[in-house]
């Protein structure tokens, strides 16, 4: 658990500000204590300053976890986003996707989300901005990337991609082992 | 983090209860439906004013009866007039019947009484008249019948008056309603009479009959044997009617099934069949059993019958077979093989229990809530998706959870902003249930020791978002240096499974002693590193939940009172008001009564896995010093199954050892547990085990004396004998100066085993003592030779260590003798003869030692007489000559 590198910070928020906006600050400034990002081999974890120092008891070789894994950081010192930072980014993020139940399974199992499984986008949503999908029911299911800006999508193809996969909750299954 | 996360403002959640959430009034049934027996309804005006007419309607009736009958006796009696003569012939049996006879006549109706006309017919008949052979044949053949039916038992009696009554009254209904029932009453008794009559009149008939063969003569032979052969076929009848009543009567008894019928197994139906049989047998066992068969017998046919119907090993179905009585052992049996309801667990954290139903129920799952003790739990009957990955499960709403895993959670009941440690996590469960109570405040620890298996809680309580956990892989039982200091603490111990073999039926036949053994000890290990770990001053909390989903005692109770022994903790009810206390007692093992307010669930009585729940209180930080004599306890038990899992010992060991005499230092591989297991008699601890090693060395001394008379040898044990001795001042018995005395060859022996025993009397439990003699047990497999003379010095030891009794405070003291003496007895005659000259050599040496043994002798005469009787041979001898010299 070590503190995160300068550019490794100014990469995971620019990464995060994609997705939520300003609303990054709310992370930072909770309410019911301070919060930290904290990196274990390349690993970003969101962590209460109180559990942390719990947390620091536990020997490094012994830590699988602890808080909230935000995603990681790649050779190439990219950040990627894991399904496992929904939770957090689900109620802050501005620009949302809703699918179809048709197409609730087909984003689950990691395709794209397409003109006919597209049920509601927020209005003025860019192109390319990092939106959280979710199900007609308001349950989010997944990350993804607006391929289309909400002025286009009206007037796509039926089959045309409306958002690329980024993750979806289909990786607790699909992919449990390498999840953190 | 929210609940529901109200993304879009302009959609509203409606609020209250949905259309299918209305409530079903309660059922209305139709009046005829309902039970009509209550008859205190209010009647309505009109329904008052019919049942009044009806009333007076009755009595009219009623009236009019009576008229009738006076007007009928009046006729019955001028009849009865006009014929006594009739009366007159007949007995005075009929007489009785006369009446109703009369009657009839007057009634003039035939129904009722053929069977009276028959009598009179087969009454005229009877009298030798000449009457045709068809009508002879006919009467005959009638009377059988009757005879047949007479010889029947009396139901059919009963159903031919029934009969009659019935017809009876219908007859009678034609002239009077109302007397019908005392009419027929009457009339039953009367028939009843009449069947009596039937009866001996029929038995007069035969009679006749007998009277007709002597009387007829002029009978043709074929008639003659047409008659024999009626008699013989009635004689046959009768027989084959015993024999029917007879095997029907040992159907009842099950018959206890040959060896050739065990050896050669017919199919899975028959000995189902002979499962059940053999449960009913034991369940009334004076009365079902066969003669000469023990109790022994049909438990073990049962065992095996068992163990092939369940396909399970001998061990583990003997284990079950000593917990359950026959028939619920049956029934856990069935309860494991099937499979139990699928449960889901609602997550707290992201939706509530109704939201969830409903999600699931608009997906095609038919689901109910679990049970009035669970807020979260759901069961689910069917479903149309798999569930185990639909998007509300993929979401985190729910995760799929065994009713019984709420349990132990419950119990702990944490609370918020506790900091809590869940020691064996994996799959995470549990402790995302506990982060879910908890409201995700606090802090959670959850362990485990398989790293793989720690995956699988990151990603549960990811999915879950768990946020306020921390995950580590730590062996258990390292966990208190790891950190401290927890308000709660849940060890949901690793077991053998015996719970839940309808999940793993591999538990069935992969089970053995072994297996459980290292499951407890592993289980006591973790539970008390768990309450280490447990902080008592705690204000909230200081609690520890212990479980498992095992069913056997040796993994709940049993490791639960090692706890209770070994730390400052109490039991407290677990919060549970369901399942079956925990045992107090179980086979020979008494544990301490707050067991009670443990909780044990089965899969036949709760429908749902067998589980195991305590919840201990730590009252204080301090790990107390423990007593001796519960530790020898365990070591003894240890013991057992040490030699249970088999290292060849001779059986004089297996003697030693057994008797309920701490365990012995048997050989270097059992010298770590020695240690552990040592009863901590505390201060001794770290002489004992020193001892021990001196001991050691010692044996492997004499072995060098033995084998070569080494006076170099000799002189260092004399050494440390006497560094040692003049601690304790401990001096050497007077009776091995007598012997030295008298046998020479012996008091080299002695001498030896002066040797060896100087560090065991310095110790002064038997443990210390009996290390060396089994430690030279073992070399009695190496050599002969050396293991005699070996044997003698334990003996010795022994005896001196029985004989003084300051030495000897241990209360097993008595036990140990018999066992000891047995084995010591059987050593000192074979030495008594073998005695070798190489020793003789080291003799002189040993005479310095005499001052120091003359004391121990003094102790051994004070207690001679009480030694005496259980010592043989030698050892006798040796205290004759003690008391010689007193």
């Amino acid at each position: 658990m070590k503190v995160l590198s300068e550019t490794r910070t100014r990469v995971l928020f620019e990464k995060l500000t994609k997705y939520i906006g300003v609303n990054v600050k709310l992370l930072i400034d909770r309410p019911d204590g301070t919060y930290c990002f904290r990196e274990k081999k390349d690993r970003v974890y969101y962590i209460s300053e109180r559990l942390l120092q719990l947390a620091q008891t536990v020997k490094p070789d012994h830590l699988i976890s602890a808080g909230t894994c935000f995603g990681k950081f790649t050779k190439t010192n990219k950040f990627r986003l894991h399904i496992t930072a929904l939770a957090y980014i689900a109620p802050y993020a501005p620009y949302k996707i809703w699918v179809k139940p048709s197409a609730e399974q087909q984003f689950l199992y990691g395709n794209h989300v397409i003109k006919s499984g597209l049920g509601r986008i927020t209005e003025n949503t860019p192109k390319h901005q990092g939106v959280v999908i979710n199900t007609m029911s308001d349950i989010p299911i997944g990350f993804g990337v607006v391929a289309r800006s909400t002025t286009e999508c009206r007037h796509a193809d039926p089959l045309a991609t409306i958002a690329f996969h980024q993750a979806d909750i289909g990786e607790y299954i699909r992919s449990e082992d390498t999840l953190v | 983090m929210g609940r529901k996360a109200k993304f879009d403002e302009t959609k509203k959640v409606k609020k209250g209860p949905g259309r299918k959430a209305r409530k079903q009034p309660d059922p209305v049934f139709k009046k005829g439906l309902l039970d009509d027996d209550k008859e205190e309804k209010k009647l309505s005006h009109r329904q008052k004013q019919r049942a009044a007419r009806r009333v007076k309607k009755k009595k009219e009736i009623v009236e009019k009866k009576k008229a009738l009958k006076e007007a009928k006796k009046n006729v019955a009696k001028q009849q009865e007039k006009i014929i006594p003569e009739e009366s007159d012939q007949s007995s005075g049996d009929e007489n009785a019947q006369g009446f109703t006879d009369d009657n009839k006549e007057w009634l003039k109706l035939k129904p009722k009484n053929k069977k009276n006309v028959k009598e009179t017919k087969a009454h005229s008949e009877s009298e030798p008249d000449d009457v045709s052979e068809d009508e002879e044949m006919s009467e005959e053949e009638d009377e059988q019948g009757q005879e047949s039916e007479d010889g029947d038992d009396d139901p059919k009696v009963e159903k031919k008056s029934g009969k009659e009554s019935y017809k009876v009254g219908k007859l009678d209904d034609l002239f009077v309603d109302t007397d019908d029932e005392q009419d027929n009453d009457e009339d039953n008794e009367e028939d009843d009479t009449n069947v009596s009559n039937k009866m001996t009149y029929d038995s007069d008939s035969s009679e006749k009959d007998d009277d007709d063969e002597g009387d007829d003569d002029d009978m043709l032979p074929i008639e003659k044997a047409n008659i024999k052969l009626k008699k013989k076929q009635k004689l046959d009848k009768k027989l084959a009617d015993e024999e029917l009543q007879l095997n029907i009567a040992k159907q009842d008894v099950f018959a206890f099934p040959s060896q050739e019928e065990l050896d050669n197994p017919t199919s899975l139906q028959d000995i189902h069949q002979r499962i059940k049989d053999v449960v009913t047998v034991l369940g009334d066992f004076n009365r079902l059993k066969q003669e000469g068969k023990s109790r022994c017998e049909y438990t073990e046919l049962l065992l095996k019958d068992l163990c092939v119907y369940y396909s399970y090993n001998e061990f583990l179905m003997e284990v079950l077979m000593q917990m359950f009585p026959v028939q619920e052992l049956v029934e856990f049996l069935e309860a494991s093989e099937v499979a139990r309801p699928l449960t889901i667990r609602t997550n707290s954290l992201k939706t509530r229990r109704r939201d969830l139903a409903q999600a699931l129920i608009n997906r095609g799952v038919n689901l109910d809530p679990v049970g009035k003790w669970s807020k979260v739990g759901l069961v689910i009957y069917s479903s149309t998706v798999p569930i185990g990955a639909t998007p509300e499960y993929l979401a985190g709403h729910y995760i799929l959870q065994g009713a019984s895993s709420f349990l132990p959670v419950m119990a702990l009941a944490p609370q918020e902003n506790e900091r809590i440690l869940d020691m064996c996590a994996a799959p995470g469960g549990k402790a995302s249930h506990i982060a879910a109570i908890m409201k995700n405040t606090g802090s959670l620890f959850a362990n485990d020791a398989n790293k793989d298996r720690t995956k699988a809680v990151v990603g549960n309580f990811h999915r879950l978002g768990v946020v306020n956990a921390v995950i580590c892989n730590y062996d258990g039982r390292q966990f208190p240096d790891v950190i401290k200091g927890f308000d709660r603490v849940l060890l949901d111990a690793p077991c053998t499974g015996t719970g839940v073999i309808a999940k793993d039926p591999s538990v069935k036949t992969t089970k053995d002693p072994k297996d459980i053994q290292r499951c407890f000890n592993l289980q006591r290990q973790l539970l008390l590193a768990a309450i280490d770990c447990c902080n008592a001053k705690s204000s909230t909390g200081g609690y520890i939940v212990y479980s498992t989903c095992s069913i056997l005692s040796e993994e709940n109770e049993w490791v639960v009172n090692y706890a209770l022994k070994r730390r400052n903790v109490k039991l407290v009810p677990t919060g549970l008001d369901f399942g079956t206390e925990g045992f107090v007692k179980y086979r020979h093992h008494r544990f301490h009564p707050s067991l009670k307010l443990t909780k044990r669930f089965y899969p036949h009585t709760h429908n749902m896995d067998g589980f195991y729940v305590a919840k201990l209180k730590k009252f204080s930080n301090v790990i107390p010093e423990v007593v001796n004599d519960e530790e020898e306890e365990e070591e003894v038990k240890e013991g057992e199954e040490v030699q249970q899992n088999g290292d060849a010992t001779p059986k004089e060991q297996t003697e030693a050892i057994k008797a309920p005499v701490k365990r012995p230092a048997e050989t270097n591989k059992m010298e770590p547990q020695n240690k552990k297991s040592k009863p901590a008699g505390v201060v001794n601890r770290e002489k004992a085990t020193n001892k021990n090693k001196d001991v050691k060395e010692n044996t492997k001394e004499t072995k060098q004396n033995a084998d070569k008379t080494d006076e170099k040898a000799n002189t260092k044990n004399e050494k440390k004998k006497r560094n040692k001795k003049k601690n304790k001042k401990t001096p050497v018995s007077q009776s091995e100066q007598g012997t030295q005395n008298t046998k020479q060859p012996n008091v080299e022996v002695n001498e030896n085993k002066i040797n060896v025993k100087g560090p065991q009397i310095k110790v002064k439990e038997n443990t210390a003592v009996k290390a060396p003699s089994v430690a030279l047990q073992s070399k009695i497999e190496l050599n002969q030779k050396k293991t005699e003379v070996i044997n003698k010095t334990n003996d010795i030891t022994e005896n001196q260590i029985k004989s003084s009794p300051g030495k000897n405070k241990n209360k097993n003291k008595k036990k140990n003798k018999p066992a000891l003496n047995k084995a010591e007895a059987n050593a000192v005659n074979k030495n008594e003869a073998k005695i070798t000259d190489k020793i003789e050599i080291a003799a002189s040496k040993k005479l310095k030692n005499k001052k120091k043994k003359k004391q121990v002798g003094q102790l051994n005469d004070k207690k001679s007489g009480g030694s005496k009787p259980s010592n043989a041979s030698i050892s006798n001898k040796f205290n004759k000559n003690k008391v010689k010299k007193n």
